[in-house]
This record gives C-alpha cells, sequence and structure tokens, in this order.
C-alpha cells in the first residue's frame, strides 16, 4: 500500500512538475516578441510562476526516485519519460492561440490545485498551496484574455476561431479519469476525478460563452502525453532545452 | 489598422498598509481593468506594493507651473503657521 | 513671459540643480534632446532583450533559466519606464516605435552582435550590464525630473542583472577547460564593444556638449568608459581571463588604467547598420508589433464594446 501511494504521488509529481515545465519553456520563447510591453512582461511572469512550480514539483520527485535534483529531470530524461500533456507542447502559434492553450490548462490546472491542497502528504499540499494562489491569477489573466479576444473585432473573433481548431482536439487528455487521475481518488481526502473535470466544464462553458466559442464533445482517446506518448515537438523542445548539459556532460553551470 | 494604440494610465501604489498611495509611472492598457493587472505585472515585480490605484493620464487635472507664483510664494511668510514661531519656556520642556 | 527671460530662468533652474518637470517650460532643444536621449535609451533595452532571450530556452540549468527570463523581463519594464519618461515631453511609444523601425531612432549598437554561446549570456551581464550601470548610475542625476526617476529605479532592479552574469563567468571560469575556454572567447568579442557602448571620445561627439551644459548628460563619454576599464581589469584578473587588449597598464602616476585605440571604423560601421545583426534585430521588433497588431487593436474594441454596455 505504502508502495502504492508513493507511486501514486510520483506520478502526481511528474505529470504537475512536466506540464509546468514545458508549458513555461513555450511561454518564454514569447520573451522579448509579445504584441506590447505590458502583456510580454504579463506572460514572463507566468512563465517565471510555472518554471517555479516545475522546480519545486521536480525536487520532490526527484526525491522519491532516491535523491535526484530538478535537473537530473528536467535535463536527462527523454521523451518517453515527460508525463505532460500533449497540449501543453504544442507550438505557440499566434497569441489567441497561446492563451486559448494557457486557459484551457489553466482551468484544469486550478481544478487540480483546489483539491491537491487537501492532501495529507504535506510536501504535496505545500507545493499546491504555493501553486494555487499563482494559478488564481492565470486563470483570471488568461479568461479575460479568452473572452477579450473572443469578443473583440471580427478579426479576433476568426483567429479564436482558429486556435479553437488547433487546440481542442489536445483538451480530452486533461479530462480522462481511467487513468492516473483515479488513483488520487484513494489517498487524497475529498479528491474525485469527477469533480475536477466537472469543475474544468464549468469555467470552460462560462468563459467560452462569452468568447462566443463552442464547447463541443471530443475525441480524445489517442492523446497519452501523461504516459510519455506525445507529439514530435516535444523532441526538440528537449533538444534545444537540453543541449548544454548534454553536451557537456561533465560540466557544472 | 483602425485604432491600436492602448490609453496611457498613470499608476500609484501604496507599499504597505498605513502609508499612502504614490505616483511610480505610468503604462498603456486598453481599459482600466486591465490596467490594475498590468500595474501589477510591471510595478510590483518586487513585492513593492498592497494595493494599486490607476488614472487615465488624460483625467489628471494639474496646476499651471507659470502661475507658481501665486499659487505657492503667499505661503512662504506665513511664518507664524510653524510651531518655531512661538517661544514657550525651556521650564515646560518639549510642547 | 519673453523667451528671453524664460530661458534665463530656465537656466538658472539648471545652475541650481533643480531637476525639470514635465509641464514646465523648456528651451525646444532641450525637450528634443531629452526625447532623443531617453527614447534611444529605452529602444536598447527592448532590442537588448533579444540576443538574451536567445538563450532563454537553452539555459543550462532552472536555476540559471529563472534568473536569465527574469533578468529579460526586467529589461521590458526598464523600456517602458523609459518610453513613459519620454511621453512626458508630448511624444507616444508608438512614434517612438516607428522611429525604431524605420531606422530614424538609434540604440546601443552593442546589441548587433550575436550570442553564440552560454558564455555570452555571462560576458553581456558582466560587460554589458557593468557598462550600462556605469552610465546609468550618472543619469539618475540627470535634470529632467522623470528621467532621474526612471533611472533611479532601474539602478536599483539592475543591480542583479551584472552580479547575475559574473557568476555565469566564474562558475565556467572554474570549470572545464572547455568552459573556461568559452568564458575566454566570450570575453574576446565582447569586451571592445563594451567599450564602444560609452560612445565616441569627447572630441567626436556631436550632442555631448549641449547636454552636458544642460546637465542630461553628468560625466563625459572618456571619462564613464575610464572608470569601467579601471574596475573591470580586477574582475577579469580574478576570472583568470585575460582581457583582448595587448596595450593595457595601469599607470601609476594617474592611478588609471591606461588601453589601447578603440576601432572607431568598426563602431561606425555597426551603428550606421552593417553590424551582425542589425537586420535580425529591427526585423524581430518589427515582426512582434506587426503580429501583435490584431491584439491590442481586439483589445481596444472589447473595451469600447464593455463600456458602451455599461453607459446603455
Amino acid at each position: 500500500m505504502e508502495q502504492e501511494k508513493q507511486k501514486a504521488a510520483l506520478n502526481l509529481s511528474l505529470v504537475m512538475g512536466d506540464n509546468a515545465l514545458i508549458l513555461g519553456h513555450r511561454l518564454s520563447e514569447w520573451c522579448g516578441h509579445g504584441p506590447i510591453l505590458e502583456q510580454d512582461i504579463a506572460l514572463s511572469n507566468i512563465a517565471l510562476d510555472l518554471i517555479g512550480q516545475a522546480r519545486l514539483w521536480l525536487s520532490h520527485a526527484g526525491k522519491l526516485q532516491g535523491g535526484k535534483s530538478e535537473d537530473d529531470l528536467a535535463y536527462h530524461r527523454d521523451v518517453f519519460d515527460f508525463h505532460n500533456f500533449q497540449m501543453v507542447e504544442t507550438p505557440n502559434g499566434h497569441w489567441g492561440k497561446t492563451l486559448l492553450r494557457q486557459f484551457l490548462y489553466d482551468a484544469w490546472h486550478h481544478a487540480m490545485l483546489q483539491k491537491l491542497v487537501l492532501a495529507q502528504d504535506e510536501d504535496i499540499a505545500g507545493i499546491a498551496r504555493k501553486s494555487l494562489k499563482e494559478v488564481n491569477y492565470h486563470l483570471r489573466w488568461s479568461s479575460e484574455w479568452v473572452i477579450r479576444l473572443g469578443d473583440g473585432t471580427e478579426e479576433s473573433a476568426a483567429k479564436m476561431q482558429d486556435a479553437y481548431a488547433d487546440v481542442w482536439p489536445y483538451v480530452g487528455e486533461l479530462l480522462q479519469k481511467d487513468f492516473w487521475l483515479k488513483e488520487l481518488d484513494q489517498w487524497i481526502p475529498g479528491f474525485t476525478a469527477d469533480e475536477i473535470l466537472a469543475q474544468w466544464w464549468k469555467t470552460v462553458r462560462e468563459v467560452f460563452s462569452q468568447a462566443n466559442l463552442p464547447a463541443e464533445p471530443m475525441d480524445w482517446l489517442y492523446r497519452k502525453g501523461h504516459l510519455g506518448h506525445h507529439t514530435e515537438h516535444l523532441g526538440f523542445i528537449l533538444a534545444e532545452m537540453q543541449f548544454l548539459p548534454r553536451a557537456y556532460p561533465d560540466a557544472t553551470w | 489598422m483602425s485604432n491600436q494604440n492602448w490609453p496611457l494610465f498613470e499608476v500609484f501604489i501604496r507599499s504597505k498598509n498605513g502609508l499612502s498611495h504614490k505616483h511610480v509611472g505610468s503604462l498603456h492598457a486598453a481599459d482600466a481593468a486591465m490596467a490594475i493587472e498590468n500595474a501589477r505585472d510591471v510595478y510590483c515585480r518586487r513585492n513593492e506594493g498592497v494595493s494599486i490605484w490607476v488614472v487615465p493620464s488624460t483625467q489628471i487635472v494639474a496646476s499651471d507651473p507659470e502661475d507658481a507664483e501665486a499659487l505657492y510664494e503667499p505661503a512662504k511668510d506665513k511664518i507664524y503657521r510653524h510651531p518655531t514661531f512661538y517661544t514657550v519656556p525651556d521650564e515646560v520642556g518639549h510642547m | 513671459m519673453e523667451t528671453t527671460a524664460l530661458e534665463h530662468r530656465f537656466n538658472q533652474k539648471i545652475e541650481r540643480e533643480e531637476k525639470i518637470e514635465p509641464k514646465d517650460w523648456m528651451p525646444e532643444d532641450y525637450r528634443k534632446n531629452n526625447i532623443r536621449q531617453i527614447s534611444q535609451h529605452a529602444h536598447s533595452e527592448i532590442v537588448g532583450m533579444l540576443p538574451e532571450a536567445n538563450w532563454i530556452t537553452r539555459a543550462p540549468s532552472l536555476r540559471r533559466k529563472v534568473a536569465l527570463l527574469a533578468k529579460v523581463q526586467d529589461e521590458a519594464g526598464h523600456g517602458l519606464y523609459l518610453y513613459s519618461a519620454a511621453e512626458t515631453l508630448g511624444t507616444d511609444r508608438e512614434e517612438m516605435i516607428d522611429d525604431l523601425h524605420s531606422g530614424k531612432a538609434k540604440y546601443s549598437s552593442i546589441f548587433n552582435y550575436p550570442t553564440t554561446t552560454w558564455a555570452d549570456i555571462g560576458a553581456i551581464g558582466w560587460l554589458v550590464d557593468g557598462a550600462a550601470i556605469t552610465n546609468q548610475v550618472a543619469l539618475c542625476r540627470t535634470s529632467y525630473g522623470p528621467y532621474a526617476r526612471a533611472m533611479v529605479k532601474i539602478c536599483k532592479e539592475e543591480s542583479f542583472h551584472q552580479r547575475q552574469g559574473y557568476e555565469i563567468m566564474c562558475a565556467m571560469a572554474f570549470g572545464t577547460p572547455e568552459q573556461k575556454a568559452m568564458a575566454q572567447d566570450a570575453l574576446n568579442r565582447w569586451w571592445w564593444p563594451s567599450l564602444m557602448m560609452f560612445g565616441p571620445t569627447d572630441g567626436d561627439s556631436v550632442h555631448s556638449q549641449k547636454s552636458m551644459d544642460w546637465k542630461i548628460k553628468r560625466y563625459s563619454n572618456d571619462e564613464l568608459r575610464q572608470e569601467f576599464v579601471d574596475k573591470t581589469v580586477a574582475q577579469a584578473e580574478y576570472l583568470g581571463l585575460t582581457i583582448p587588449d595587448p596595450d593595457l597598464t595601469y599607470n601609476d602616476e594617474t592611478g588609471h588604467y591606461s588601453f589601447g585605440e578603440i576601432d572607431w571604423k568598426e563602431f561606425y560601421q555597426v551603428i550606421s547598420g552593417n553590424g551582425p545583426c542589425n537586420k535580425e534585430r529591427i526585423e524581430a521588433r518589427r515582426k512582434a508589433h506587426e503580429d501583435g497588431a490584431w491584439v491590442r487593436e481586439a483589445a481596444n474594441a472589447f473595451a469600447q464594446k464593455r463600456a458602451n454596455q455599461q453607459v446603455a
């Protein structure tokens, strides 16, 4: 039982940590290229929050794996060992696509953290508490942007429809409860996968109704990023991210 | 493109409760709600504040420097408004 | 009041070290000179984000990654403070950005050099920020109030930038032989362009005298350059790296280092658009601005809609 619990905690830390790391990486690509200085700065703040959270989750995962460091996990695993959702590794596209992807992730992230703060495992509850403060703001900010662009000009509405077509096929993966999420039901009091999913749908429907976007049922079965099955994009992200530690294995930086 | 320029807002930050809001600079935002968030992201990256005011820059009414003489000079010789104008016997101590 | 009288009063203020504030009367040239210098400074911050942002996704540890991202983000903030200061003089940001994109406005030529290895991130923090701070500390006492206030804030925030860079250099200079070679290579490439950051020698500087008279500038280009060299040599020695200047010697009499001739031909070439990355830098800025046009427009349209709804 104890062993199973530890395995679930490790899995959870890797899913949360890898999602934060890879999404943070994508957002950091915007730095210096945003549509206006104020928003360049805003998005970098979110990237910093996410990479900060990734460090906490991966440090914890490393501890559970017998003393690996955050950098061991970030820089020395290959694609099949990463547990992030496929959605967060997809390319940024235009500002509207980045923000729609962000919103859909934030809605999930927020619902998850609200439950994870209840965990008896103090490490996990602690990271969740710290993250939740940040993600409260992320969700508010990305919701506002999705509404603003969805209900802005004709051009922006059309761009959001395109973004929806790009991103929506990836959301199913966030909503499957038959895999790792279900394990959590057993050891986090008050955690039920169903509630997370219901909360996600509620948030998304509220925002989408103001942004003039549909929320159609989606096919999701073949998206299994959290099990290490990724798109082609992740390999390129890792090639870039891990280049230095891989090229100079003896060096510390 | 018709209108891409966001209006300018002046930003005032209260650094901690007990102090007044202080002007820290300005920024652009599409509306007041966004200006508050932008101010949070731009001017509070290092724990600088606990409260933010934003005001559209066009709404600030300022005195004219040309009027400086009329506005501020007359106050200069009203020394009887200051405590040091009055003498209190040493024996009484601080008052 | 007559212009001569106004000018006289303005000059007296400058003389008394009183700051000039936005609504105060000022000579048209003073206004223009400030707009030029402040916007040029703002552009440098913004264009300066690009060579460093190059390496955010490739930073070799998560600690380095957050530090670099925070630093580049700070530069966006500093550009923003400076554009705001310039806007108090009656220009607007859009206009200044147009001038940058059209090539009419200049920015610090150092950012037209490429960042090819991770050591460049160390060298930029150490040398380029070091040179910038030398300049900026002097500017905290500049005569135009909003500019001076922006500089005070910027200097406070920048203090971590140079340390961040020097820490990277330390890790590499005391690391493996390959890392040390990488660090030396970066120093070789960034040293001279860093010295050029202070601008032409005093004799050749077009805007200097007037700027000095008006106390926009407080120290001459050569004075600041000397100060930078003097404080940097020991830092290079500590790292065990060699400054690529065979003429660099300490002068016991003056208490300063004397150094070799700067390649001014290169300086003017890079300024006039022929540096290694001029085109890429401006192109990247123009693309960001143009790609963002629909976003800014949509936000305005949405704000307008909501305002109308509230009225109705």
